[in-house]
């Protein structure tokens, strides 16, 4: 990613909702970096969360594009270790929520959020599947929204609600 | 004793590893915990896609799962760390902060007529047995000891966010570690015992081959100090080293072999209570016969 950053990048109203998400935690952080040296994914990918903070104080609307915001695997270690008690991971998952807003997921998550909109499971069962909880012993589909198509009616409808269908 | 759970079940579970039900169905009765079905549940929804995606979507779904199990008038139950993350924080969330709690039923009373008070209680069944019950009951049930190395796998949501009351001690938790010698195991310490899998975040699906160099490293790391296993309390997990492992011999010719286990399916077996193919680990992806016929399973 470019480093280059002009004033016209940079957002105050973007500072304020990761802020108040973050429990007003974004602003005390002190930029120690232990986020980043506790990060199970830096150690092997370019992600640095002591950069995405550095970058969301800034108000830097580029976050929304970098691709490292999806690196995150949401272990927490940094949530823990942060000794400013910033909440770490939720700015991370906000950023997220603006960039799946504005169609910046990755293509692959597009399409789970289709197969959660479509089943009410993010991980929907398979003919393989099905089989085998037969042969298990189990009921073949399970008592889930699987099971129910009321009940999957209701969870179409949420997401209908909240609009999340129209943004996939 | 009265241990009564509305069992939530999740997808990777039941719609991938359905031993793993099997196993837990069992497991509980003979320690006699009563779970209870909860029709209709859907996704918890997954913490790192779902959450990720859309908050609100994320809360409101995760309420009306949390709102089925308050009408069954039991905590909730769960066997995934996944779900564990979700339905714990939307709880809390839900449970302190009314302006949420007033949103999300706005949805819910639309489209269910019915309103979550934000009482649900939400627990991981492998801790509840090792809190509630405790080792020395475990121990009472082994009919056959799971006499392996075995290297534990907690999972990153069920020891954090500590800073927000999650269980054990995040930077040396020992009851996956009891639970697994209840069971006549010997647990071994590996390099980055409590490394993340790599699956989630949404790590796993956007970016394949960054969860497979977490899988690889953890799992060479079990290898190296000896561990003939891996035992995990979360499908997501479970099937991240498991299927994980057959990618990374697929895509880059590294053959691990290590096989993967939740602790119900090793509790069910050293209980006596099931075969291993009955608790689904003939259908795994990488074999489970060499070790199970050297402990005497199968």
């Amino acid at each position: 990613m470019s480093l280059l950053i002009r004033p016209k990048d940079l957002q105050k109203e973007l500072v304020e909702e990761l802020n108040e998400w973050s429990e007003r935690s974004l602003i005390k952080c002190m930029d120690c970096g232990l986020c980043s040296s506790s990060c199970h994914s830096g150690r092997r990918t370019s992600l640095s969360v002591r950069r995405v903070l550095r970058l969301a104080r800034l108000g830097y609307r580029g976050l929304l594009d970098m691709k490292e915001l999806w690196m995150c695997t949401t272990c927490y270690a940094c949530y823990d270790r942060c000794p400013r008690k910033v909440n770490t991971v939720d700015v991370i998952i906000k950023l997220r929520n603006m960039a799946f807003k504005e169609g910046r997921a990755l293509e692959p998550h597009k399409r789970v959020a289709k197969l959660f909109a479509e089943h009410g499971h993010a991980v929907p069962i398979s003919d393989e599947v099905r089989a085998l909880r037969k042969d298990l012993g189990l009921p073949e589909l399970p008592p889930t929204v699987h099971a129910y198509p009321e009940a999957l009616a209701e969870v179409k409808k949420i997401v209908e609600k909240t609009g999340f269908t129209n943004l996939i | 004793m009265g241990m009564t759970y509305a069992f939530f079940l999740g997808c990777i579970m039941p719609n991938r590893y359905p031993g793993i039900e099997v196993a837990t169905r069992r497991v509980s009765q003979a320690m006699g915990i009563e779970l209870i079905d909860m029709p209709g549940a859907s996704c918890c929804p997954a913490p790192g896609v779902i959450r990720s995606f859309d908050l609100m979507t994320w809360m409101i779904v995760a309420a009306r799962n949390l709102l089925i199990a308050e009408q069954l008038k039991a905590p909730l139950a769960v066997v995934c760390n996944g779900c564990y993350a979700s339905l714990k924080e939307a709880a809390e969330l839900l449970k302190e902060r009314p302006e949420y709690l007033s949103k999300v039923n706005e949805v819910l009373v639309d489209v269910t007529g019915k309103k979550y008070r934000g009482t649900t209680e939400v627990v991981h069944l492998c801790y509840e047995i090792y809190e509630k019950l405790g080792v020395e009951k475990i121990k009472g049930l082994v009919k056959r000891p799971f006499s392996a190395a075995v290297a534990v796998h907690y999972g990153c949501h069920i020891l954090r966010p500590a800073r927000k009351g999650r269980i054990d001690d995040p930077e040396e938790p020992k009851f996956l570690d009891q639970l697994v010698e209840a069971l006549g195991a010997k647990s071994v310490y590996y390099k980055d015992k409590l490394m993340c899998c790599g699956a989630g975040g949404g790590v796993r699906s956007g970016l394949i081959d960054v969860a497979l160099d977490y899988t690889q490293e953890k799992v060479l790391n079990a290898k190296r100090a000896g561990a003939e296993c891996i035992v995990n309390i979360c499908p997501f997990c479970h099937l991240q080293f498991d299927r994980g492992q057959g990618e990374i011999e697929s895509k880059r010719g590294v053959k691990l072999d290590l096989p993967v286990l939740h602790w119900m399916q090793m509790a069910a077996l050293s209980f006596g209570l099931a075969t291993p193919r009955e608790v689904g680990l003939h259908a795994q992806v990488i074999s489970t016969d060499p070790l199970l016929k050297k402990l005497g399973f199968s």
